[in-house]
């Protein structure tokens, strides 16, 4: 930061010049579609690459209220608004982004969160490119959706807001600024409003997005809800698998914590499946209805020849002992290791292989390599996390894919041997399909290989639970309301969509827990 | 919810046995499966640990474990009346349990232990039972007067001869294996060399033979795959898909290397934490 503190200070009040002389026209009623393509896009501040690299702290550091509402005032308030036909839960996005180019942030959380209940978590991992603001109509104007306004970034500033509001910073005072400034003390905290007890039960499965927002819509409708946790902390792929500089864990805390003040029980160390089958929750423990968000299962890995080597991790692994047990710290507190890794290959193109990528540069690897069978245009990471991997160092070798990983006398891995693809017609995925060029091994040293390729369903409910059908992938079948084939048994999130998203799961948490409440009163109303 | 020790014994040298509050678990437990405990929140990790025994009624289970690296020495430190933050399980699919006719039951060292639970289910089932356990010397023998209780036929090793047989588990296995009538079924739990060797043994018997593998994992519920195994060339997760496997389908000669993984890094941890423990006076306790 240092010399750059006077410039940024410059900037801030051209910033906000710019901003009230927008202002003024806005309220007249004046400010024209030209003058808001005519508001340059408003840059996400983060920590600069060469600084954050050496720590776990939030590379995004969220817009100022200058920024927020220059960036607001970008949107046109389209008639038919495109943004929220991209939107997975339907944030009537239009209107919040409306309510923040007013300044009035409080009317834009309770805007969002008639829609989705971790507006502070989905602002910050949502693949918006591909949602809200791919449908963008300032977006496509520019034919560029980075250019799009940034939905998701307004969306987050108007997350830790209300977060600032009830005392919980979540970012290091350093980079704060202005933008986790308190706003207006005793603004009501709306989402805690519980109904009259119902006295019926109710379980959740899996305390992540999903299982969060379950709990949460069905508490709120005065139902006894537990959720169970199989690890010994909350929060699903939110604490075990999103790195702490993408979403801080404080943040999910809170979720956690509000949840609580609801009245919701967690029990932690607790495994459905083998503590408790599902059959026992309902016949002995009297659980009326379950919904069930186990998440991601068994990681996927290549059928290479060399991935039972050492120094061979899943994603999964790779980034449940840096981010759950905190390996970074092993050594000064920390009892879980992970491989101290010099040189690095990261097998895959979406967020978790970015994830798994830039911990291993923070966990201190000199060289990272990203290798992706096809180009960076079909990768499924986020366009934000792509950027932040390059700005960090991470080397990507794209149309490449490992044939073999190589070991030593010891079975420790020293290279990986890749072959050179090509893309062909498009396969059914709509992409274009990777072809291997024969004859074009190469090898590449490494000590690390990291294979980020996707998770198949976890068997353990499967295992336990007769009764309840599975497709042939080992995904849970549910109609359109989440409901199983089992009677007041519910599903969403990875164990039904196979790979789904923070926001995917959130929606289903969110459309179950309709079902569970709709159930449950017809339930009480025949007893 | 802490789980409460109430009650901690040294077995040898450094094997320790703990009841501790566990009522769901205790419930729930089927021989063949384990838990995995970490002793604080924050910075704790997790193992792996066998259930030696459970009383459904008192709501306990009982661990035992070998103290070798910073977490089983922590745990061992730890006092009747202490608490462990986190124990989940049980975990892996339960042993199957039948009877078979004759089975032997080969243990080495803290094998014993999750051994002891399996041979009692499957005597109970009506199996005549041998057991053959086995340690490196007569201090680190565990369990031997459970054993005698169970077992239709007994027999103890020792690497060195200070008691038992001067032997390997392999030899006395192999004996009954040439008997007239042979095991149907066989059942190995032990260090990972000492279950490849009894394995080539049952094999060239044609003895069904069912070992229990003991890798490292870090959340056991299938999320993770840190514990996957090679079994008949092809990868298995040791969480859920075992922890028994056929004997004479495991790649062990991977596993071995595998569970060295970390061995410098827990050398590391576990010297620090002697150091520590000097330091406030904890080597003076015990």
């Amino acid at each position: 930061m240092g010399g750059g503190y006077i410039s940024d200070e410059v900037m801030e009040q051209d910033k906000q010049k710019l901003l009230q002389q927008l202002l003024e026209k806005h309220k007249a009623g004046q400010l024209k579609p030209a003058d808001r393509y005519n508001i340059p896009p408003q840059p996400m501040p983060e920590q600069d690459p060469n600084e954050r690299t050496h720590n776990v702290n939030e590379v995004a550091l969220g817009y100022t209220e200058t920024q927020a509402r220059l960036e607001a005032l970008r949107c046109l308030g389209c008639k038919n608004a495109p943004c929220v036909e991209g939107c997975p839960v339907r944030i009537k996005i239009k209107d919040f982004v409306a309510a923040v180019a007013d300044g009035d942030y409080k009317n834009a959380l309770d805007i969002i969160k008639e829609n989705s209940l971790l507006p502070a978590v989905c602002g910050r991992v949502c693949p918006q490119e591909v949602q809200c603001q791919q449908t963008c109509t300032v977006g496509k104007k520019f034919k560029d959706p980075t250019k799009a306004v940034s939905i998701g970034r307004l969306e987050r500033f108007v997350a830790d807001r209300g977060l600032a509001v009830a005392g919980t910073a979540t970012i290091d005072p350093r980079f704060r600024g202005d933008r986790l400034a308190p706003a207006e003390a005793g603004e009501p905290e709306t989402s805690l409003a519980v109904a009259s007890e119902t006295g019926m039960k109710v379980a959740v499965i899996g305390s992540g997005p999903g299982g969060i927002v379950a709990a949460a819509d069905t508490r709120r409708a005065g139902h006894d809800v537990t959720i169970f946790e199989a690890f010994h902390k909350t929060g699903g792929v939110m604490v075990y698998g999103i790195p702490e500089f993408r979403l801080p864990k404080a943040i999910v805390q809170k979720e956690i914590d509000t949840l609580r003040k609801m009245g919701v029980k967690i029990v932690c160390n607790f495994i459905v499946g083998r503590t408790r089958t599902i059959d026992r929750l309902i016949k002995e423990d009297g659980f009326d209805a379950i919904y069930i968000g186990v998440g991601a299962g068994l990681p996927s890995f290549m059928g290479i020849e060399g991935e039972s080597l050492i120094g061979v991790y899943s994603a999964n692994e790779y980034l449940t002992r840096a981010n759950l047990m905190k390996a970074y710290d092993f050594g000064k507190g920390a009892d879980t290791p992970i491989a101290l890794s010099k040189k690095v290959a990261v097998v895959g193109g979406g967020n978790v292989a970015m994830d798994s990528a830039r911990t291993a540069i923070r966990l201190g690897a000199d060289k990272v390599y990203l290798v992706y069978r096809r180009t960076k245009k079909e990768m499924p990471a986020r366009i934000e996390e792509v950027h932040h991997a390059k700005e960090e160092g991470v080397e990507f070798h794209i149309l490449q894919s490992p044939k073999r990983i190589i070991g030593d006398e010891n079975s420790h891995v020293i290279a990986i041997e890749c072959l050179r693809y090509q893309l062909g017609e498009p396969d059914e995925s709509g992409r274009r399909r990777p072809i291997p060029i024969e004859g074009s091994e190469f090898r590449i040293d490494v000590d690390t290989v990291i294979i980020a390729i996707g998770n198949l369903a976890n068997p353990l409910i499967r295992q336990t639970t007769p009764g309840l059908e599975f497709n042939k992938w080992g995904n849970i079948i549910v109609d359109e309301n989440c409901k199983t084939s089992m009677e007041g048994v519910y599903a969403g999130g990875d164990i039904v969509l196979g790979a789904a998203t923070v926001i995917l799961a959130m929606g289903q948490g969110r459309i179950a827990a309709a079902a569970i409440n709709k159930y449950l009163a017809e339930k009480k109303s025949h007893q | 919810m802490p789980h409460k020790i109430l009650a901690k014994k040294q077995l040898s040298e450094d094997v320790f046995i703990a009841e501790i509050e566990a009522p769901l678990i205790a419930q729930a437990r089927k021989p063949g499966q384990f838990i995995i405990l970490s002793i604080n929140n924050e910075y704790s990790e997790r193992i792996p640990l066998t259930i030696a025994d459970t009383d459904p009624q008192k709501g306990t289970i009982s661990l035992i474990w070998q103290r070798v690296g910073k977490t089983t020495a922590e745990l061992a430190d730890l006092q009747q009346g202490d608490k462990i933050a986190n124990v989940s399980g049980p975990l892996g699919r339960p042993t199957h349990i039948e009877n078979f006719g004759t089975v032997v039951c080969v243990g080495g060292g803290i094998g014993n232990a999750p051994l002891l639970p399996i041979a009692k289910a499957l005597k109970y089932a009506g199996n005549k039972i041998i057991s053959i356990i086995g340690a490196r010397t007569k201090k680190l023998l565990i369990l031997e007067e459970q054993f005698t209780k169970i077992s239709d036929e007994l027999i103890v090793t020792t690497d060195d001869g200070s008691y038992g047989r001067k032997a390997l588990v392999t030899e006395p296995l192999k004996e009954v294996c040439q008997r007239e009538l042979k095991p149907n079924q066989a059942f190995v739990i032990g260090p990972a060399i000492m279950m490849k060797f009894c394995c080539e043994v049952t094999k060239q018997f044609n003895i069904p033979t069912q070992a229990s593998l003991n890798t490292i994992m870090v959340d056991g519920t299938g999320m993770c795959g840190g514990c996957r195994v090679e079994i008949d060339g092809k990868p298995k997760f040791v969480c859920v898909d075992g922890p028994e496997f056929d004997g004479h389908k495991v790649n062990f000669d991977l596993m071995i290397k595998r569970l060295n993984a970390y061995k410098e890094y827990e050398q590391k941890a576990h010297e620090q934490y002697l150091k520590h423990r000097c330091k406030t006076g904890l080597d003076k306790y015990i």
